[in-house]
């Protein structure tokens, strides 16, 4: 059944929408966009549940909507749980025959907030549970829709409304806690890898039961920069080692490319203080007399992530 | 306002958000001659404002923020300020 899904070129993508022109969303935001290419790979045979997010704030106004699925716009803690509820209400119509042909593919778009921390036990528990549907993290690395302040995602250092200062305590990682928990399927993802994003859609489309893709999404208000660099961040991102590009399926771990030539030295770093300039929120740390030492202490906490990664690869 | 449905559902339409492209200051022009088909803009393109056959811009919706411009690897799209557009 997991017959390895391979590349697909840009062309060969489907022309299907499911994002409408003329959202509410920022200019350049990584919301839309990453929709867009979930929409091309699971296609409108999709049940799409989301959280309060700047995803819900920019659907539109009554009687438009941007999104071209069927949508639940739930309380903030319950994705997993909602999302579990309709997958499984799907099963029992299919079972008893009042609802024939192809499940729909159900789907949560949530962000870093309704996954990190308020729906953390939602999507914990359908994870134990290995509920059919897929959850998508896509990761901002704060509460954007209010305004920025600090979330379980946000880097250390990093200035919100609510750490001014920088924030003192390092992100949460819960990819890992996902692969770690050992449901089907579990990847990370970045905007400025559409087609590696794309593969991973589709391979979680295959595989039934609890599928969990976080999507790195620099998002241009929050972290203050221009809004033509949110795919130059991502790739930034991914290139100098502060976004892993990874897959795990029960357990088993892959590092993806360019983060595995990078984490093991067979391609250089981009410098992680061009990543870092990029952005307003770091500026503080950039005119900092410590700078160097705090880029340094950046630098070894990548290390130590990349070599964690490469060990746990081998298992 | 009489047209309003009179179940709680909305429809999936183009400018849900408003006519987004009065939101623009500077317009994506692509000069077809360079550009070389890859695609990377039509993927990226945030609103899907790019038709994926020919690299037509729909202007009514296009926020105009530069993303298109700034990744092309062919460097055939420039942003050009409305004001100066005739």
């Amino acid at each position: 059944m997991n017959e390895a899904i391979k590349s697909v070129k840009l062309a060969d993508m489907p022309d299907y929408e499911l994002v409408k022109s003329g959202t509410g969303g920022c200019a350049g935001c990584p919301s839309p966009m990453g929709l867009r290419i979930v929409g091309k790979a699971l296609g409108p045979n999709s049940i799409m549940v989301m959280t309060p997010s700047c995803a819900v704030a920019s659907i539109g106004v009554m009687p438009k909507s941007c999104y071209d699925v069927p949508v639940l716009n739930v309380c903030f803690a319950s994705a997993g749980a909602s999302a579990a509820g309709v997958s499984m209400s799907l099963d029992a119509q299919l079972k008893s025959g009042e609802l024939t042909g192809e499940k729909p593919t159900v789907f949560t778009w949530v962000g870093d907030g309704g996954t990190y921390d308020i729906g953390f036990q939602g999507i914990s528990a359908a994870a134990e549970r290995n509920d059919d549907f897929i959850h998508f993290c896509y990761n901002n690395e704060a509460y954007s829709n209010t305004g920025v302040q600090r979330s379980g995602a946000t880097p250390k250092y990093a200035t919100t409304t609510t750490t001014p200062a920088g924030k003192s305590a390092q992100k949460k990682n819960v990819p890992l806690l996902m692969l770690e928990q050992r449901v089907a399927y579990v990847a990370t993802a970045s905007l400025a890898y559409p087609q590696d994003f794309y593969r991973k859609v589709m391979k979680a489309k295959s595989i039934k039961g609890f599928k969990y893709i976080e999507l790195h999404a620099p998002c241009g208000p929050g972290w203050k920069f221009a809004s033509s660099d949110t795919v130059t961040l991502g790739r930034l991102a991914v290139k100098s080692g502060a976004w892993l590009l990874w897959e795990g399926e029960h357990g088993k771990l892959t590092l993806n490319t360019p983060t595995k030539p990078l984490a093991e030295g067979k391609m250089p770093l981009t410098e992680l203080e061009d990543y870092l300039k990029a952005q307003g929120r770091f500026s503080h740390v950039m005119k900092s007399p410590q700078k160097d030492a705090v880029i340094d202490e950046m630098k070894a906490e990548i290390r130590r992530e990349m070599d964690f990664m490469l060990g746990r690869e081998k298992l | 306002m009489n047209n309003m449905p009179i179940n709680p559902l909305s429809c999936a339409t183009e400018g849900a958000g408003g006519p987004t492209g009065t939101w623009r200051s500077h317009r994506p022009v692509i000069d077809t001659n360079q550009c070389t088909g890859c695609l990377m803009c039509w993927i990226w393109c945030p609103e899907g404002v790019i038709a994926k056959e020919d690299r037509a811009i729909n202007y009514d919706y296009c926020k105009g923020c530069g993303l298109c411009a700034k990744e092309c690897p062919a460097h055939a799209i420039t942003m050009i300020k409305e004001a100066d557009h005739e």
